[in-house]
């Protein structure tokens, strides 16, 4: 391809909502004052009846999609994931969680690729929190064919589910016909014996560019996507860590209870693997582009490319 | 329902709080206690429901919003026939259904509470739901007077006014205490009704064990239209049983055997008077 297609998955967000709307005719969407930066506003602007802004008052909005589920509604919540499961974290786990209820959470704007906005919007603590909560559906999408399939099956699913979307623009990678969606399923999206590379979000992309320069230097790396966190597709994981005997986790988030830790927490159990866990270690963002930050904190192909002979030197 | 029958209900409802507290060892008496009555005016009197058929689509909706008084709301709930009196004593035991908070499972509820400041954020979205809909279905829902200290309960009641939810009428309990004393000497909410009248409610002042004055008040909430209500109930913790009216100590304790014996004989009066008054 000589055009890389580039787009932000809050823009898939958006669209996969709009485009949805006709065959969900029970899809409602909250957003607490941010309709235009999340990229609800897309669906505002088609079916403005259905579109209900919450003000900046997330814990209540939280609340109110849990009533909403609760007279056949399904609700799609959204605002940054600092909000959504920040701040809201405890509406979440009690008013939609522990009832089980059948809201969708899309929460924008997460991780460092936030970029200019520093770190007091850059949530690298969402996917830990969600996470912890019983029976919560956690998705992380790499682009904008997988964000938008995300959607389908969330608002196809019956429960609590939570999807993360980025702000910056990412490359489409998963345009290809046999691409295929499914909650709690990986894919290897490069096969590989030597090394082991987990990802998620815009980390498959880098995962990816890195594969590319090891293999210049003769390692030959797997490549695997994990959109769906929660549940973990751990079969997937163990059998390459079997064969491949290391490896690396790559997310724009905490190392601390994100993918890397739910991979360590399956292997632990079941195939005991050296890892690597590739993110934010324990540390804050900053401002700065999405970009400069992604390659300051070692989360582009090159930054994943060092970490990776590192790991194997 | 006459008046007096629903005192006797109610005075069902208050012995249904004391025993399952008192087979518990644990729970909330005193705020269970206050709102008796209202309990019993809902689901006897007020609510569209039917204990046989619990999910029935077009049933009025109740969130327990001060969840830690579920003892009062399961008294009401048993009485009513959706699950064997019996069952109280199990409350907050290992295996129960009867959780220490209302949650999913119990028939009857509507919505899983406890968190303080979130139950009325849940009945907002059931009645905007509603609208939605174009059903007729009502929604209800009950806050403890110090769970107005929730920052939540205000985007809420900013939803809802804004919303113009007809259909939804917030109940204060407002027994005055909560757990640390006085509520006006922990961080006073006071004023209620102003508060609620700036956030576009109509608001209705009410004697919280008066059934005239609760039948009229929820009367002027249906008829209102363009917004939603809210009932501030002045009520007396701990109503009906001599040692715990008017006490903060009995927030969140449960009656021991000789205090449990002291209450029952209380309410056994009570049931006495009722019945004179019945002759």
């Amino acid at each position: 391809m000589a055009d890389v297609k580039k787009i932000a998955t809050r823009e898939s967000y958006g669209n996969a909502l709009k485009e949805l709307a006709e065959e969900f005719p029970d899809l409602v969407v909250l957003d607490a004052d941010l309709a235009a930066a999340t990229k609800t506003g897309i669906f505002k602007k088609a079916y403005p009846d259905r579109h209900i802004d919450c003000g900046i008052a997330e814990s209540n909005m939280m609340g109110v999609a849990a009533g909403l589920s609760l007279t056949g509604k399904i609700p799609f919540v959204s605002s940054f994931a600092m909000f959504a499961a920040g701040r809201a974290f405890e509406q979440v786990r009690n008013s939609i969680g522990y009832p089980h209820l059948n809201v969708k959470i899309g929460a924008t704007h997460a991780g460092i690729s936030v970029g200019e906005d520093g770190a007091s919007h850059q949530c690298n603590e969402d996917i830990a929190l969600m996470r912890t909560i019983p029976g919560m559906v956690v998705m992380c999408p790499s682009d904008d064919v997988e964000a938008k399939a995300a959607v389908r099956a969330a608002l196809e699913y019956q429960g609590p589910v939570y999807i993360r979307f980025g702000r910056a623009a990412c490359t489409v990678i998963n345009d290809r016909p046999d691409y295929k969606f499914e909650i709690g399923k990986g894919t290897v999206v490069r096969e590989g014996k030597d090394v082991t590379i987990v990802a998620t979000g815009i980390g498959v992309d880098a995962a990816l560019g890195a594969a590319e320069m090891l293999k210049a230097d003769g390692v030959d790396a797997e490549v695997i996507n994990i959109c769906t966190i929660k549940p973990l597709d751990e079969d997937l994981i163990v059998a390459s860590a079997k064969k491949t005997g290391k490896v690396v986790t790559v997310e724009e988030h905490s190392v601390i209870g994100g993918l890397g830790s739910a991979v360590c927490d399956c292997l632990c159990a079941k195939q005991p693997t050296p890892v690597k866990k590739l993110g934010m270690q324990d540390v804050f963002g900053e401002s700065g582009s999405a970009a400069a930050l992604i390659h300051k904190y070692g989360l582009d192909a090159e930054g994943v490319y060092n970490s990776v002979k590192e790991f194997l030197a | 329902m006459d008046n007096l029958e629903l005192k006797k209900q109610a005075n069902n409802v208050r012995k249904g709080i004391v025993t399952s507290t008192h087979a518990a060892k644990a729970g909330h008496p005193g705020g269970s206690l206050s709102a008796a009555d209202v309990f019993t005016f809902l689901y006897f009197e007020e609510m569209n429901i039917d204990p046989k058929n619990p999910e029935k689509e077009d049933r009025d909706r109740f969130v327990l919003s001060k969840g830690h008084t579920a003892p009062g709301l399961y008294a009401a709930l048993a009485y009513r026939g959706f699950f064997p009196v019996e069952d109280l004593t199990t409350l907050r035991k290992l295996g129960s259904y009867l959780q220490g908070h209302p949650n999913m499972h119990i028939p009857g509820v509507d919505m899983a509470s406890g968190s303080l400041g979130q139950g009325i954020s849940a009945a907002a979205g059931m009645a905007l739901g509603g609208k939605l809909g174009k059903e007729k279905f009502r929604v209800y829902t009950l806050l403890g007077d110090g769970e107005l200290e929730e920052g939540q309960v205000w985007e809420a009641a900013m939803f809802a006014g804004f919303r113009k939810l007809d259909n939804l009428c917030v109940i204060v309990d407002n027994n005055g205490l909560q757990i640390d004393g006085p509520i006006d000497e922990v961080c006073s909410p006071y004023p209620i009704d102003k508060k609620f009248e700036a956030f576009n409610f109509h608001v209705i002042n009410v004697d919280a064990h008066d059934f005239d004055a609760l039948r009229s008040a929820f009367r002027e909430a249906r008829e209102t239209k363009g917004m939603p209500t809210c009932i501030v109930m002045h009520s007396l913790k701990g109503k009906g049983v001599s040692f715990m009216e008017g006490s903060v100590d009995w927030h969140g304790k449960a009656p021991n055997d000789e205090e449990y014996a002291v209450a029952m004989a209380d309410l056994a009066k009570i049931d006495e008077e009722l019945e004179k008054e019945g002759r």
